[in-house]
């Protein structure tokens, strides 16, 4: 199965912890090569943000990111095309909002998300009860559409997540927006709790992942997580790929050790 | 007139045709929705659920009624513009909304969502706001009921409303300067939301427009259909014929203009909204998602939302209330634009001629007014019903820049 799912389902059987670091597309002219650092580091899928002018669910790291890449220039069709240029072996997510894909119509955004090789899609605005037309158009273009849980969430609404959630399903570990954080929100390990129990999908945690430490309580629950925040305020204070390669080499090599210890550790 | 439009009498939930209850996934037409995430999505909902069982409530219908009566000032006159009407040819009537506690129509809607907010067990407010005045509103309401405000206002809406600014911190609410994108209503729109998802056990999100997920455009216009219903009534007396021939009002996000438009589009009144040039969704946006809901947007081709700009703070925002959207589509009502020069020469032409000092929001009403009377979209001998949304009190120091 060479789909985002498969990919990751596969990789969870092997007994790896997943994590899926993001930069925001077109936030520097290297851009694509935090990717292949991201690649060469361990991640088992790389996230890539299209930005956008109004990021709602977003904090001040992401924002900045976004307004960055938008005032050098990037769009969605940019972006897209320079990834489509990129050599990687491990899945391409995208994620983005709304706005962005109806813009251009759901079956031609997915089309290009397709052509660009991307193989997953994040989209933060789009609750369950809004997802069913792109549900449709990305299941057409072989693209996932990752649904995302809340803490808020209730029982039956996450075992509709589960069933329909492609790719894996992205737990927001907490009642608040993107960004770095000390601690690891408990509401993350009881939602992905709450979601293993419901669903045979891998599950990654997301928000205020910042650093090796909340990876690897993360994954004692989830099957992995996913990196944002942490990594794109080094970029934005100017840290090239090799350096934020290097801050998720550091995770992969505490969940690589973690995975090895005997079930039941601490 | 479309005969399809004419529907039931008004009132209540069962909204007159053509504006009528949004669907179950809180659409009008294709416009509306719930684009919100996840986290926000058990909220709305409940919301939506404690809206319908408040709104069909006796009790509380009276409490905000007794509320709007005893506190807010309603109703609010009905003026008619003797000496603009001499000069312009027309029947012109204006419906005074700049006569509400708080110097607009914002306290309308704001009491009602306190109200049930309230009902609901939350302690604080949570509001944007661009010009001040729903800013202002929330935080008399959140005084009156004891609970706490916090404010989301642009940095430049804050150099831009400096008065309303310290009228909010004179009511104990806490206004929370915006710096990101434009730093205007649409960033504090972002920043109220993304404020909201980390309270929303305590804080209720008193939205001041007929936009955001649903509920909102839909409770806030029925929460502003005291404008319409007072004016048609009103008009009633006033009016030989009964109804006027237009009915006018100014759309930013389109509060206003919703309640009044729900006390006419039962009737053979012509709808008018009238937008910023510069602000100006229906005219100039094409459909997309923000801010919870489907509409129209100013955008770019390829989605990045772009900024409003217009004299009126209240005005600067790049979307507009679904049902206008839809409204639009129906052929209901028509909207139109002005510039801010003709603006300008509205307040200045309503203060010389009935002793009336408005907003720049609703100038943006009668400076349409002013520039159709006479032409063959507004002919000589029309009767006009126009809102006057709120008073220009906050605009002072702009002006006195302008002139």
């Amino acid at each position: 199965m060479n789909t985002l799912e498969g990919r990751l389902r596969s990789a969870r059987h092997q007994g790896r912890k997943l994590l899926a670091p993001y930069v925001t597309g077109g936030i520097s002219d290297d851009w694509t090569r935090y990717l292949a650092a991201y690649q060469d580091a361990g991640a088992d899928a790389v996230e890539i943000g299209l930005p956008f002018s109004d990021p709602m669910l977003d904090g001040g790291t992401i924002q900045e990111a976004s307004d960055r890449a938008l005032a050098r220039g990037a769009s969605a069709d940019r972006i897209l095309a320079e990834l489509a240029e990129v050599d990687l072996t491990v899945p391409r997510v995208v994620m983005t909002y709304t706005n962005l894909v109806v813009r251009q119509g759901v079956e031609t955004f997915c089309g290009k998300l397709r052509d660009a090789g991307v193989s997953g899609l994040i989209v933060p605005d789009l609750p369950l009860g809004e997802s069913g037309e792109l549900e449709g158009a990305a299941a057409a273009s072989g693209v996932d559409l990752v649904l995302l849980a809340a803490p808020s969430t209730s029982p039956e609404r996450l075992r509709e997540i589960g069933e329909r959630s492609r790719g894996f399903v992205y737990a927001v570990s907490l009642m608040g927006t993107t960004g770095e954080r000390d601690q690891l929100a408990e509401s993350g390990l009881a939602l992905a709790r709450a979601l293993k129990a419901v669903t045979d999908r891998p599950v990654l945690l997301g928000f205020g992942v910042s650093r090796p430490a909340h990876a690897v309580q993360a994954c004692r629950t989830g099957d992995g997580v996913v990196v944002a925040s942490a990594l794109m305020r080094r970029v934005i204070d100017g840290a090239g790929p090799a350096e934020v390669g290097a801050d998720v080499d550091a995770m992969r090599t505490e969940l690589d050790r973690s995975a090895d210890e005997p079930t039941g550790s601490p | 007139m479309d005969t399809s439009l004419v529907g039931d009498s008004h009132g209540g939930i069962v909204a007159a045709a053509g504006m009528r209850e949004p669907s179950d996934t809180g659409r009008f037409g294709d416009y509306g929705g719930q684009f919100v995430p996840e986290s926000l999505v058990p909220a709305c909902v409940a919301l939506d659920r404690e809206f319908r069982q408040a709104w069909a409530d006796p009790r509380f219908r009276q409490q905000l009624e007794r509320l709007l009566a005893v506190y807010a000032g309603r109703p609010t006159a009905l003026t008619p513009a003797w000496r603009l009407s001499a000069e312009l040819g027309i029947t012109l009537l204006l419906k005074r909304e700049d006569l509400a506690h708080t110097g607009s129509h914002k306290i309308n809607n704001v009491l009602g969502q306190a109200l049930l907010a309230r009902r609901m067990g939350k302690t604080r407010l949570i509001a944007e706001t661009g010009a001040g005045q729903h800013g202002v509103a929330t935080a008399t309401a959140a005084a009156l009921l004891g609970m706490s405000a916090t404010v989301f206002m642009g940095e430049r809406d804050i150099e831009r409303q400096a008065l309303n600014v310290f009228r909010m911190g004179m009511l104990g609410a806490e206004v929370v300067p915006v710096g990101s994108g434009s730093r205007t209503l649409k960033d504090a729109c972002n920043e109220a939301m993304r404020h909201w998802v980390g309270a929303v056990d305590e804080a209720h999100y008193c939205i001041g427009s007929v936009m955001g997920p649903h509920p909102y455009p839909w409770m806030v216009r029925e929460f502003q259909r005291v404008i319409g219903d007072e004016a048609r009534a009103q008009c009633a007396a006033e009016l030989t014929a009964g109804t006027p021939d237009f009915v006018v009002a100014c759309v930013g996000g389109g509060s206003n203009a919703a309640g009044t438009f729900a006390g006419f589009v039962d009737t053979p009144a012509r709808l008018i909204g009238v937008e910023a040039e510069g602000g100006a969704a229906m005219t100039f946006g094409a459909n997309g998602v923000l801010h919870g809901y489907r509409s129209k947007f100013l955008q770019d081709e390829h989605g990045q939302v772009r900024e409003a700009h217009s004299i009126s703070a209240g005005l600067d925002y790049p979307g507009v209330g679904p049902e206008h959207a839809h409204l639009g589509d129906l052929g209901r009502a028509r909207y139109v634009t002005v510039s801010d020069e003709e603006v300008l020469d509205a307040v200045n032409r309503l203060c010389r001629a009935e002793g009336i000092f408005c907003a720049l929001e609703s100038a943006h009403a009668l400076a349409w007014v002013l520039r159709a009377a006479g032409s063959a979209e507004l002919p000589t001998g029309s009767t006009v019903m126009l809102t006057l949304s709120g008073r220009g009190d906050k605009d002072m120091p702009a002006l006195m820049e302008a002139s």
